[in-house]
């Protein structure tokens, strides 16, 4: 029933001119605004550039990671066993830790859980991975400074806690459209694994 | 331990690049589309969304904070002068946590690659529980302090 192999039943990254006609799209808008309020769309195109030059470091980072993880066969076999269907606490664990420790915009990161995903990291995992990115442990001072240490600590507790249950839910609720077919999630686990 | 030879490496380096070079066109579009919405969101908030009692004001911050993109010390910031401004201390957290776990905007690169049911999945579920972080936030440190 659950198909010949769930590693390579999701294509992650589709390759569709999708990508092109948004960035078409954003083009227009822009040409559009600069028509309607020209010092509005200068405005943005400086912010723009800003946010490019600080994706670029984290995207460098990422491009060390991605270059890692394909180079040895026996890496991608570890980390997809790490973040894989059967990879238990372990695999909660490296998806919060990993998440609060990432750097950087999260596009950085997304052609780097596109092939994790690839290799069969499961939803849950990508999900606690995403949500967890969002504690981020230089910027809690900051937060102390304006809503003092008490909230900083229930908050980033209640934070953690939700990433795990961001997970879960995003993967059952997944499985909850595809309970027909096994969409290389948790619901393949659960048929083949014990 | 395996051997990496140059061979190994310059294919995996361009392995890595056509991954990155495919997702480039959208990490453009996202980034236009950041540049024009995000100065809008302090706009929004002085328009006078905010204000209307802790239930839909919790509801309306985390939309805003879910239009929102950026470092979450940027988040801090706008709902720490939020809060002096007035507003209420589980809509300012909703803010901060539909600002820092939501993403409408980075959406369409997520949904790109990791498909477009988990990224609305992800992403709704998100919103949901980035209005119970508020309210269990504060409840919880209001018994605590």
């Amino acid at each position: 029933m659950p198909g010949p192999d769930a590693r390579a039943a999701p294509p992650a990254v589709k390759r569709s001119h999708g990508g092109l006609w948004f960035l078409f799209a954003m083009i227009l808008l822009y040409v559009l605004v600069a028509l309607l309020d020209p010092a509005f769309a200068r405005k943005g195109l400086a912010s723009f550039f800003n946010m490019g030059v600080s994706l670029l470091p984290a995207l460098l980072l990422v491009m060390l990671f991605l270059v890692l993880l394909n180079l040895s066969d026996g890496m991608q076999k570890r980390m997809a066993a790490a973040t894989g269907k059967d990879s238990g606490a372990k695999g909660w664990w490296l998806a919060v830790v990993g998440g609060i420790l990432s750097h950087g915009p999260v596009y950085a990161w997304y052609p780097l859980l596109g092939e994790l995903k690839t290799r069969g990291m499961r939803p849950a995992l990508l999900a606690t991975f995403l949500y967890a990115r969002s504690i981020k442990l230089p910027w809690l001072p900051v937060m102390v400074y304006y809503f003092g240490l008490h909230y900083t600590v229930v908050f980033t507790l209640y934070m953690l806690a939700f990433s795990l249950l961001n997970g879960w839910l995003t993967e059952r609720l997944m499985l909850l459209g595809s309970s027909g077919n096994s969409n290389g999630g948790e619901g393949s686990a659960r048929e083949s694994g014990r | 331990m395996a051997m990496f030879t140059a061979a190994a490496l310059k294919r995996s380096t361009r392995k890595s690049f056509t991954s990155l070079w495919q997702l480039l066109p959208v990490l453009l579009a996202v980034l236009l589309l950041a540049s024009l919405i995000v100065p809008l969101i302090p706009v929004l908030i002085h328009k006078g969304i905010l204000g209307q009692g802790n239930l839909l004001d919790s509801i309306s911050a985390a939309v805003v904070g879910s239009l929102a993109t950026g470092q979450p010390i940027v988040s801090y910031l706008l709902a720490g002068e939020l809060q002096k401004a007035g507003i209420g201390l589980i809509a300012v957290t909703a803010f901060i946590g539909a600002w820092v776990t939501v993403g409408v905007i980075p959406m369409p690169a997520e949904a790109m690659v990791l498909g477009w049911r988990f990224a609305a999945i992800r992403n709704a579920v998100s919103f949901i529980l980035s209005i119970a972080l508020a309210w269990l936030t504060v409840v919880t440190l209001h018994a605590w302090t």
